[in-house]
């Protein structure tokens, strides 16, 4: 069987970084399996600019954000595979992938999970109606008319403010369909600010919020939706129904990472995040397999995934150096107005960067870090929302090296 | 004008097994469907069970029909390649009147010639399935799971190799009698045939009006289900059923599926509109209630899809009785075979009915034996249920079978080429997912959708615009973006 130091599970934003942040490193060894004919993932169909302000300092498309990646891999000539589906990974690190060519099986050391996300169906959400032709999730409905050249419809209605729904509805309207508006079940907007006003209001497309479409109607194609207010539980309010005839509805109502391989390697999920419990090296329960990316906690913003990727490489390398990494028995613990953090358990002994996002958007808020009830780090800020990403350096110094470390938002 | 010995009515699990059993004789035989495909109504909307018989009265058509599928189902799976699993099932009850109940279809099905039945109590019934709810249960050995839409197609498809022609997209508006012989009037033109099989289903009564029997009087009785993961399916081994109300009428019961997902449901409620396959909020809501009750993992994470089937039954206005299956011959109307009412356990019947419908043709027709029939149809060898060394040879024979278009159900892009030249010419979306499962996984098709409709216009030379959903109507796209440059 084929051995190798590293094996990186998807060629997309996460998995370059890591490769090539590992490459710079001194690690050699490295495989990186890709299931698609190229490399880049999920950002080849993201054609619109806005990426790259954190990491590179300047606005890029998708494609041109993955090409930054994909160039380093190319001139490093760090191996990869491309058209080749890992089909399974074992609690020893052994992967399988299968392609055209058979199925390959690599012993690896070191795992690196970087499969993203998927996008929230109709059917997980239980959308009631009829199933007519017309419903799209975003992606879905961006890959078709991103790469493939086929528009999907021309009368248009956006379920949910998600970033790729939001983006959806200019590329939309820029592609000649009229869309209607977007409808959001809660009460704010789930995706980015920037993408309200640039998406949106530039276009003069409305944002109804806690509204969400009660009913599908259509045999052969999409014929209307009906769309209710709902009230502070999220359920609809009788009397409200309105008829929007259109001949698409989009969906954009979340993303969940995507962590069927990780579980079959005996990987330890996070209810909140829906992907794996990591310590502060990003190593998953199944010491020597490491998550970063949307497979781990869904980003707001690519910049930020590839910076984790990068912060991953760090500890695999580390890992792959020194055969362990420290233990991690410290676990961060929430209240009920933090969704979830990364990472979910810390050794006290270490830097580490905390991420994490609100439940809820609050103005005037402090994030509180303590430990045995000492404040460990406060940060003041004058608003947080969910749709951002929140980020917090937290030095070892401050650290005590027992006591769950403590995580609230108080305002 | 085109002409048939035998034209039979519609292209669900009915019509597709009495085309199947025609195709014994040799005689020209087709199916007319309005819809793209087979088993697009009731045949794909149903729990997927292959049903005992233990709740029809004895004596009935559905009785003598239930035994005889069910027992003979082993060896139709086999010839026809159809995923099928006997698992058993358990009717559990919570109290006295669950017990009394219990007990009467345990001797209601006995009568019938049901196998094996009998009562268990908690501790077997946790040993057969610990996720199961109640206090007690009657354990039904005979009882199994299948694919309905596999089955469906896999006699389709046998029928179709034995020389039956399927006419898709092509409904029956009319029947005319000329010159002894009846003419089909459809969108696509006439055709002449001697012989009319009914087999339309929800449409049967209508059909049955044209043929010159009554139109019998008949109603829906509308369930909604949800899908679960296969998350939720490591938790089932075994179907698990409420004790049958006082009528025989089953509520909402968790099901296995034969591949491995869950089914919640069905409830019932009375519809008249038989294109009403819409769910409803107040129905799911209901059903997560009830779901719980027969299944402990019921929960929202692991829903992937839902969908409602209708049981179009032939009942009594005055009395509101619940009719038996009709199957009819009346020489009044030559050369007709009408079927009415067929509605659950059809599945299970649609064997035994088809015998009994061709039966008749080949009785009064004195057909002869079709010498090149072979009741042997292989179905598309699945990647996700072959061992690692088994996959290493179909991707050597095949380098195909090595690329997985659709994740979550593992399924190769050799299966949707097989899929897409299918013996009955079906190319739609959900033709393709109901001959592979591509699209029917957690992700709904967010991955391999965009894959296989490319791979439809390629294969097929098809048009973007010419792909359809499910629908004749159900176009997926408005056209290209822009022209090429």
């Amino acid at each position: 069987m084929r051995q190798t130091d590293v094996v990186i599970i998807g060629g997309g934003p996460a998995g370059l970084a890591a490769a090539v942040r590992l490459w710079e490193k001194g690690i050699r060894d490295i495989l990186i399996l890709e299931r698609e004919h190229f490399l880049g993932g999920i950002l080849r169909q993201c054609i619109h600019d806005g990426f790259g302000l954190t990491r590179f300092g300047e606005t890029l498309s998708g494609p041109e954000y993955a090409q930054r990646f994909i160039d380093e891999v190319l001139e490093k000539q760090i191996p990869y595979i491309t058209d080749t589906t890992v089909i399974q990974i074992s609690e020893d690190k052994v992967v399988t992938a299968s392609s055209c060519d058979g199925l390959l099986e690599v012993q690896a050391k070191t795992v690196i999970l970087t499969m993203g996300c998927r996008e929230r169906t109709r059917g997980a959400i239980s959308i009631p109606g009829q199933r007519p032709a017309g419903v799209y999730t975003a992606g879905v409905a961006q890959s078709y008319i991103n790469l493939q050249n086929k528009m999907v419809g021309k009368e248009v209605v956006i379920l949910g403010s998600g970033d790729i729904g939001m983006i959806m509805a200019r590329r939309m309207t820029l592609e000649g369909a009229h869309v209607q508006a977007v409808f959001e079940v809660q009460p704010y907007a789930s995706g980015l600010p920037r993408n309200i006003e640039q998406c949106l209001h530039d276009y003069g497309i409305p944002l109804y919020l806690s509204h969400t479409v009660t009913e599908i109607k259509g045999t052969g194609r999409l014929e209307a939706v009906v769309v209710s207010q709902v009230d502070d539980h999220m359920q609809p309010i009788p009397g409200t129904e309105k008829e929007y005839a259109c001949d698409t509805l989009i969906l954009s109502v979340g993303l969940i990472p995507e962590n069927e391989l990780s579980l079959g390697a005996g990987v330890v999920l996070d209810e909140r995040s829906k992907g794996a419990v990591v310590d502060e090296n990003h190593q998953t329960s199944v010491p020597g397999i490491f998550a970063a990316g949307n497979v781990l906690q869904v980003h707001d913003l690519v910049d930020f995934v590839s910076m984790e990727a990068e912060s991953l490489a760090d500890s695999a390398c580390r890992y792959l150096q020194e055969g362990s990494l420290p233990e991690c028995p410290l676990a961060v613990v929430t209240d009920g107005n933090v969704t979830h953090t990364i990472p979910q358990k810390i050794s006290g002994t270490e830097d580490f960067r905390l991420s994490l996002r609100v439940r809820k958007p609050v103005k005037k808020c402090t994030i509180r870090l303590s430990q045995n009830g000492q404040v460990v780090l406060e940060k003041k800020m004058p608003k947080a929302i969910p749709a951002e990403m929140i980020q917090i350096p937290v030095k070892a110094e401050k650290l005590s090296q027992t006591g769950d470390l403590e995580v609230s938002v108080l305002w | 004008m085109e002409g048939f010995d035998v034209a039979v009515i519609g292209a669900g699990v009915i019509g597709s097994a009495v085309a199947r059993e025609l195709s014994r004789y040799s005689i020209k035989a087709a199916v007319f469907e309005k819809e793209l495909d087979v088993a697009c109504g009731n045949s794909s909307r149903n729990t997927g069970m292959l049903h005992a018989g233990f709740t029809y009265k004895p004596g009935s058509l559905k009785a003598e029909c239930a035994v005889e599928g069910n027992q003979e189902f082993d060896q139709v799976a086999a010839e026809l390649d159809v995923p099928f699993k006997r698992t058993g099932k358990v009717v559990v009850g919570f109290d006295d009147h669950d017990m009394k109940n219990l007990l009467k279809f345990k001797e209601i099905g006995e009568k019938n010639g049901v196998r094996g039945m009998r009562i268990i109590n908690k501790e077997e019934l946790n040993q057969l399935d610990s996720s199961a709810g109640g206090e007690f249960a009657m354990y039904v050995p005979d009882s199994g799971i299948l694919d309905p839409m596999q089955y469906t197609i896999a006699l389709a498809e046998n029928a179709c190799q034995n020389g039956v022609e399927f006419h898709f997209d092509t409904r029956v508006d009319k029947i005319v009698r000329e010159d002894g012989q009846y003419v089909l009037k459809t969108a696509k033109g006439d055709f002449r045939t001697k012989w009319v099989i009914n087999c339309a289903g929800m449409y049967a009564p209508e059909i049955s009006e044209m043929l010159g029997y009554p139109n019998y009087p008949t109603r829906g009785f509308k369930g909604e289900y949800f899908v679960l993961d296969k998350k939720a399916g490591k938790f089932l081994n075994i179907p698990v059923y409420p004790a049958p109300n006082d009528k025989g009428g089953f509520s909402t019961h968790a099901t296995p599926t034969i591949d491995g997902n869950v089914l919640v449901g069905p409830d019932s409620y009375v519809t008249e509109d038989r294109e009403d396959y819409k769910v409803t909020k107040e129905h799911l809501d209901g059903l997560i209630m009830d779901g719980q009750k027969m299944f402990k993992h019921m929960k929202r994470e692991y829903f992937i899809r839902n969908f409602a089937g209708i049981r179009w039954k032939r009942y009594n206005p005055e009395t509101g009785e619940i009719l038996d299956f009709m199957l009819e011959s009346d020489e009044k109307n030559p050369n007709t075979v009408n079927l009415v009412g067929i509605e659950s356990p059809g599945i299970t019947c649609a064997l035994p009915l088809a015998r009994r419908a061709v039966k008749i043709v080949a009785e009064r027709d004195h057909l002869e034996a079709n010498p090149e029939f072979n009741p042997i149809r292989k179905g598309i060898r699945r990647f996700i249920e072959m061992s690692s060394e088994e996959k290493k040879a179909a991707i050597a024979e095949n380098p195909d079978y090595g690329e997985v278009v659709c994740r979550c159900e593992n399924v190769s892009r050799a299966e949707i080429l097989q899929a897409i030249h299918n013996p009955l010419g079906v190319h739609t979306v959900i033709g393709i997912k109901n001959r592979t499962r591509a699209t029917m996984g957690r992700c709904q098709g967010g991955y391999c959708e965009t894959r296989i409709t490319k791979m439809i216009e390629e294969e097929l030379g098809i048009a973007p615009e010419n792909v359809r959903y499910s629908k004749a109507d159900g176009y997926m796209f408005t056209g290209k973006v822009r022209e090429d440059v």
